[in-house]
């Protein structure tokens, strides 16, 4: 198979209106012909089934939680990038492709990167029509802030929820095209296959949460927009039902998978208290503005932070970078608060954390000034770990966050099964190794709103589809599949939970296919991931019936997928013998301990392809052209 | 510390249900509500019983999947809390604590102590939105909206759609929810054309829904994670009475240009005018 990006021919900023003319469109009177499946609820998945309903297409929506609002969009604090330059400091389209293509650690495609930030204008265009609250200044219009080491102010916000305010505004959206009847919502609804028919992607198979039935739905074209895998990690800032079962299913039915290595790891978590901890909360980088992070210098210092002199204590982001300091990027602050708790350096009673001090910001600008910045998350803070951060460092921990990685999709979100789209984080395509803050729901909303709506629409006008009949041999088989799985993981009835495998699983992936890799460490975590796969297979105690609400049944079908994704990130991290952005291989690394690059041997999007269980999948490339900005190391010295 | 759960077991929507009595043992004081059942139910299923049923996902109180009544109160004795961010250490060792789901007839109970919630959905749906199709947008700038109009609909789109509110009522009412969405699109000029309409619409879609009427007893903000003030059900009730009396004005629409006209009466109704 040879991977085809489809990229449109012509300059960079000519690329999407290039190929939005050169796309057909389906007559407004057939729209309502086509039926086109959504899985997911969240920026992309809910944008693009509301602009698809809006155009006339019959949609069917699904999400596993009881309302399409739920998903873990909502979650996002920060905010979202756009090139508006409203703030007049410098910012362009240029900019802000040139600062992702660069703060990906040049893996990424540069013609979408481009329409990223070409559409990113429009996308706050629709937010704000649509009524999200964004801050404003005193005169009523937009305010922005600088994020996550942006030289310029390019983030719009809505106080520290802006993913729960553009969420709500793609759900409004999306519940009106409910009540104009062009999209059918399906709540509590998992999908559990892919049905494929003559190579392409024509419906899936689901089940019903709450009475267990197993339903096909047939349609022209399949879109996932079902997020990413953190939750491999078992502990992670995902929600805990955020699960990559639809990609994964997809991948087994021939769907390529790329860069699944590519983790994002976020240095400003609350630390893990302990073992029955079910997810970990992340707390606005904006802290390392003010905070300063520290260690104790001497191994196993277990005083009190206020105890420990200042000649004793260790900046170690300010000494090993004198120019930025506590503000690196995202994956070299993280690394840094491993190698110290590596070191025995670590804080707190697990010996997993670093502190995070904001009594010389206090000194300097005063409590109500501090208080004003980040009153919220202090309280959040002592909220979860009964700790005031005004008299007390914060202490943090890096937890996993966002996975780059994802379905290989061409420039039209076309995935290697023609047919099968894939939006949002889901996909794999626009952040390459690592994604800069406020950028994913840039992403999500972009191809929900602003790019599927033209390409599926070339794709429904270009494909001769037949008509499926419910008796075809592939969906029958599909739905055995399902339903062999589910029969098979109720009966096994051994003896530990779902859970306890899977804080096990995640355990391991953390440890080796975490922050730092090696080698060595890799071919290990795939051995004891084989080793713990077999045992689950043998063990796993999974109580209930599968014609009921069951959430062990529905959670040890995610967990059988995460064993498998588990082991093919460890092959990816493995045959990629560089250090690029979230993927530090320690093998690979500068003198002074920076991530090192290979662009001669490595500057490809790795797409693996399921080759059946137990078999090693394999690898296509596709190489990476930079065209307009020219590879160079990072620095932050 | 150990406490003593007593929870609302119930198998399905048409099954009876019953309180059964667990005692916890080892419970951490710095876990959250939701991480003791997690410790409950792998008890459970250790011992081959099925494990307590409860919605949950994001559990940083912003997805608003988690809730059920704690001695009576939703969401547990802490204000602005959700019970996933509700830490052990606000009981007392040895407590009882008695979880029930969320009681009010157009939230029937799934299975333990998840609910039906979809009427929510309904109600915005019913008009809880500013039809802007994509694309469609000026630029967002265009309209400058004052400082003080978008911190306020900020403060009622905090709102996460718990559903505490109607548990906390005595009436089952759902007018906190309903008047949080009608305030904060009404406050801004991009909710002004469709204010009535929306009103008028997600009003008779709560009634529908079978919510009851809102006595102003104030039990829904005072539970209310997001603090909803209690001022956006009197948001609501404004928006709702003005759009009663504009529709009727509707039957002599016909008229209004010919007595413009004609006498240069100032008749005509504004419809962006915030009264």
């Amino acid at each position: 198979m040879k991977l085809d990006a489809r990229i449109p021919p012509g300059p960079i900023e000519k690329k999407w209106d290039e190929a939005r003319f050169s796309m057909k469109l389906v007559n407004p009177a057939n729209k309502r012909r086509h039926h086109l499946i959504v899985v997911g609820s969240g920026l992309a998945g809910a944008s693009a089934a509301a602009t698809l309903g809006e155009l006339g297409y019959n949609v069917k929506c699904f999400c596993f939680q009881d309302s399409p609002r739920r998903a873990h969009s909502i979650a996002a604090q920060g905010g979202i990038n756009a090139a508006k330059n409203y703030q007049n400091d410098g910012d362009s389209i240029y900019r802000l492709f040139y600062d992702t293509i660069k703060g990906g650690d040049f893996r990424s495609r540069e013609a979408n990167v481009y329409r990223l930030a070409q559409i990113s204008v429009n996308i706050i265009d629709q937010c704000v029509a649509q009524g999200v609250p964004f801050a404003r200044e005193y005169g009523g219009l937009l305010a922005n802030r600088s994020f996550g080491g942006a030289q310029v102010s390019r983030t719009f916000y809505a106080r520290g929820q802006t993913g729960q305010q553009l969420l709500l505004g793609a759900y409004q959206a999306l519940e009106r095209q409910v009540q104009a009847g062009t999209v059918q919502m399906f709540p509590r609804t998992e999908m559990l296959d892919l049905i494929v028919i003559k190579e392409r992607a024509r419906g899936i198979v689901t089940r019903n949460l709450v009475t267990g039935k197993i339903d096909t739905h047939i349609a022209d074209a399949v879109i996932l927009a079902t997020g990413g895998y953190g939750n491999v990690y078992y502990l992670s800032t995902n929600a805990k039902g955020s699960n990559a079962t639809a990609i994964w299913r997809a991948y087994k039915r021939g769907a390529l998978f790329a860069n699944p290595c590519f983790t994002q790891i976020h240095p400003t978590c609350i630390p893990v208290s302990g073992d029955y901890q079910s997810k970990l909360t992340l707390m606005s980088e904006s802290l390392r503005n003010d905070g300063r992070i520290w260690v104790p210098k001497k191994k196993g210092d277990k005083r009190p932070p206020n105890e420990i002199p200042e000649e004793e204590r260790d900046y170690y982001l300010e000494r090993r970078y004198p120019s930025f300091g506590n503000l690196v990027p995202r994956d070299v602050a993280s690394r840094n608060a491993k190698y110290v708790c590596d070191e025995g350096r670590g804080v707190g009673e697990t010996g997993l954390g670093v502190y995070l001090d904001f009594s010389d910001a206090i000194k300097r600008l005063g409590r109500k000034t501090i208080e004003e910045r980040y009153g919220n998350l202090f309280e959040m803070y002592q909220r979860i770990t009964n700790e005031d951060p005004y008299q007390v460092p914060m202490r943090i921990y890096p937890a996993i966050h966002y996975t780059m990685g994802g379905l290989w999709v061409d420039y039209y979100l076309m995935s290697t099964i023609p047919g099968l789209f894939v939006l949002g984080e889901a996909n794999f395509s626009d952040h390459g190794a690592n994604r800069l803050g406020a950028s994913a729901l840039m992403q999500g909303l972009s191809d929900g709103y602003f790019i599927i709506p033209y390409t599926v629409g070339d794709y429904l006008a270009n494909a001769k589809l037949d008509k499926v009949s419910e008796s075809d041999p592939e969906i029958r088989n599909a739905v055995a599949c399902v339903e062999q799985m589910i029969h098979k993981l109720l009966s096994i009835n051994g003896k530990r939970t779902v859970d306890s495998f899977h804080r096990q699983l995640g355990k391991i992936v953390w440890d080796y296919c975490g922050m730092s890799r090696t080698a060595k460490g890799l071919e290990s975590a795939i051995e004891q991931i084989r080793e713990l796969r077999e045992e689950y297979w043998q063990n796993v105690k999974v109580p209930g019936s599968a014609d009921d609400l069951n959430q062990s049944l529905e959670k040890a079908g995610r967990v059988a997928d995460f064993f498998e994704l588990a082991e093919l990130m460890c092959i990816d991290a493995l045959h990629r013998n560089e250090s690029c952005g979230g993927h530090f291989r320690e093998e690979y690394q500068t003198p002074d301990g920076e991530a090192l690059r290979d662009d001669e041997n490595y500057a490809y999007v790795a797409a693996w392809q399921y080759r059946g269980f137990g078999n090693q999948p394999e690898l296509f490339k596709e190489p990476l052209e930079f065209e307009y900005v020219h590879p160079s190391q990072r620095s932050y010295k | 510390m150990r406490v003593t759960l007593k929870i609302w077991r119930q198998k399905n929507r048409n099954a009876k249900g019953k309180f059964v009595t667990y005692p916890v043992d080892n419970v951490n004081p710095d876990m959250s509500m939701l991480e003791c059942l997690d410790v409950l139910n792998e008890q459970l299923i250790e011992r081959g019983e099925e494990p307590v049923a409860f919605e949950h996902d994001c559990r940083e109180g912003i997805c608003g999947s988690c809730g059920f009544m704690i001695n009576g109160i939703a969401h547990g004795p802490l204000p602005a809390t959700t019970v996933c961010q509700l830490t052990m250490r606000h009981f007392k060792d040895g407590e009882e604590l008695v979880l029930e789901p969320w009681r009010a007839r157009p939230f029937p109970v799934i299975k333990d102590l998840i609910v039906d919630r979809s009427a929510f959905d309904r109600i915005i749906a019913a008009g809880g939105y500013i039809s802007v199709s994509t694309g469609s947008a000026p630029d967002a700038n265009t309209i400058p909206v004052p400082k003080e109009a978008a911190d306020r609909a900020m403060d009622a789109a905090a709102c996460i759609g718990c559903g505490a509110c109607v548990a906390a009522c005595p009436n089952a009412s759902a007018a906190l929810f309903t008047g949080a969405k009608i305030v904060h699109l009404a406050m801004l000029p991009q909710g002004q054309p469709e204010r009535d309409r929306r009103a008028l619409r997600m009003v008779t879609q709560m009634n529908e829904e079978g919510f009851g009427g809102c006595t102003n007893i104030g039990e829904c903000s005072g539970v209310c994670p997001k603090e909803i003030p209690l001022e956006v059900i009197a948001g609501m009730n404004r928006d709702y009475l003005r759009a009663s009396w504009r529709k009727r004005d509707n039957s002599v629409t016909v008229l209004r240009p010919f007595t413009k006209w004609s006498t240069g009466s100032k008749l005509e109704i504004d419809p962006h005018a915030s009264s």
